[in-house]
């Protein structure tokens, strides 16, 4: 009888373990089939804008975006005539930041989050600064790259 | 009521035992009380949700996912396609009625304490279909790709997103991919034309089952009641007709609001708008439907950090866990199954309803 039991046991534990093994096989490559691809980041040392400082100063906000890479960036005019740049992603919940030259900030309209011109959260619910970019003026053509301004 | 006489009932009486079924529910009783008006917002909201399906699929007939492609496509169905305004008229009008029926037939389910035993299961069911509801919601809404839709939707998957550890692949799942592009929208199109409709017809199935099987639940106090004191009508054909009848008005009421108010009213709007533009900010005043501006605003007021989280991620827990007890409160409320009255249970139901209230109100207001 005990022998019985323990060979009905060991079966059950057979069909148990291969219904378990047979359903990841199924599960497995559905979650890697709906897992993307990814996509090699571009290894970009620096990138050349497409647009000028006089079509930067035309915009209202004297702001325009750039993508770097997959980021989205910003590069605006601040109040002592500089350029500066950074990643245009609010660092709460990925919404795009717009320049408020009226208020002297980034602005995340959002979650009202706000950032100081150099990319620190000063207020709302942004966590984190935004990261910058460095910019370099060469004759007319604008480069940005990744760092510090 | 017997139809037998009719050949056409025998026919099918012969082979499928229809008479069975038409005894089976003449059997059946609806209670009828002060509040039994509750019992038409289940089967308003399936009537909702049957009316979504039908234009669901007419606008399938011309919709075109892609990110070159969807915002076109809605405007041609709105400007070009004959009565196209009136298909997307009424299904956004038929799913935000949806939402607004199911919140109430929730909160009526919820105080009239119809969750007890032995109904957890119609509860757990019904939850499950709420969270489709909202996804559908959620999943429809980018389906346009103009901008308003773009950066709800690109907050919505963030918010997926701040989840710990394993947040970012589902956020990469959700977008298939890192950002919210063209393929964001061929899986929320997926998601809503095939899997939350597959989904949602089986739960619907089990709680229709459930309902049947059990019948409406009677009031609370009505366990003390003597037995000839308690009135009931016949499910069938009393119950059924009326049911129909409120079906119909909720027909006519949606095809005015359709015909006069295309692109909704108030807070309850979905214009087309601008197109979907990566390179351009959100607009200065945006929000998301309102039936999600509760966790909205609850989420705009946290700050930056709480204790030792970020304050995203502290409100998603904090929802999270209320949802949890939420849905498993016929299993802990022990005195609405022993047929007592459960005050706390009113208390914490008063004190949710009062912050969705509260925050959606307070949501449109500091806009």
């Amino acid at each position: 009888m005990s022998e019985e039991k323990s060979r009905r046991g060991f079966l059950e534990i057979l069909l148990g373990s291969s219904a378990v093994m047979a359903l990841s096989a199924v599960l497995y490559p559905i979650f890697k089939f709906i897992t993307p691809p990814k996509t090699a980041e571009a290894n970009l040392s620096q990138l050349k804008l497409s647009f000028t400082r006089a079509e930067i100063e035309l915009e209202a906000q004297k702001a325009k975006y750039f993508k770097y890479g997959k980021a989205l960036g910003i590069i605006f005019i601040n109040e002592k005539n500089q350029l500066k740049a950074m990643d245009a992603t609010c660092t709460h919940l990925d919404c795009t930041v717009q320049h408020r030259p009226d208020l002297g900030i980034l602005w995340c309209s959002c979650h009202n989050g706000r950032y100081g011109l150099d990319g620190t959260n000063i207020s709302g619910p942004p966590p984190r600064p935004l990261s910058t970019y460095a910019v370099k003026e060469v004759d007319d053509v604008i480069f940005v790259s990744k760092g510090d301004s | 009521m017997n139809n037998t006489d009719s050949p056409l009932m025998k026919w099918f009486d012969t082979r499928f035992k229809i008479n069975a079924l038409i005894e089976y529910m003449s059997n059946k009783s609806v209670p009828t009380h002060s509040h039994s008006s509750f019992y038409y917002l289940g089967g308003i909201s399936l009537f909702l949700f049957i009316i979504q399906v039908v234009t669901g699929i007419l606008l399938l007939m011309y919709y075109r996912p892609g990110a070159d492609s969807a915002y076109e496509s809605v405007q041609f169905i709105i400007s070009n396609v004959s009565f196209g305004w009136l298909i997307r008229a009424i299904h956004s009008w038929s799913a935000n009625l949806m939402i607004f029926f199911v919140f109430l037939h929730m909160f009526t389910v919820y105080f009239t304490k119809a969750y007890r035993k032995p109904r957890e299961l119609t509860w757990i069911t019904g939850m499950g279909l709420f969270v489709l509801a909202l996804s559908f919601g959620f999943s429809g809404y980018l389906l346009p790709w103009n901008e308003l839709a773009y950066f709800a939707t690109r907050v919505g998957t963030g918010m997926a997103g701040a989840i710990p550890l394993i947040g970012d692949d589902i956020m990469t799942i959700m977008r298939g991919g890192e950002e919210v592009t063209g393929a964001t929208i061929g899986r929320f199109f997926g998601l809503h034309v095939a899997i939350l409709p597959g989904l949602f017809t089986l739960l619907l199935s089990l709680h229709l089952i459930f309902v049947q099987r059990q019948g409406m639940s009677e009031p609370v106090a009505w366990s003390a009641k003597p037995e000839h004191k308690k009135k009931y009508m016949k499910f069938f054909p009393s119950f059924i007709l009326r049911d129909l009848l409120v079906w119909m008005v909720v027909l006519n009421v949606i095809a005015i609001l359709a015909v006069f108010f295309p692109d909704g009213i108030g807070v309850v709007h979905w214009p087309l708008g601008e197109k979907a533009d990566l390179f351009s900010p959100p607009p200065a005043v945006i929000r998301p439907e309102w039936y999600f501006m509760f966790a909205f605003q609850a989420l705009k007021m946290l700050p930056a950090h709480v204790w030792f989280m970020e304050g995203e991620l502290f409100g998603i827990l904090l929802f999270t866990i209320g949802g949890v007890i939420w849905m498993i409160v016929p299993f802990i409320d022990k005195d609405a199954g022993q047929n007592k009255r459960s005050k706390a249970f009113t208390y914490f139901g008063c004190f949710v309803l009062a912050f969705i209230l509260f925050m959606t109100v307070y949501g449109y207001l500091v806009e």
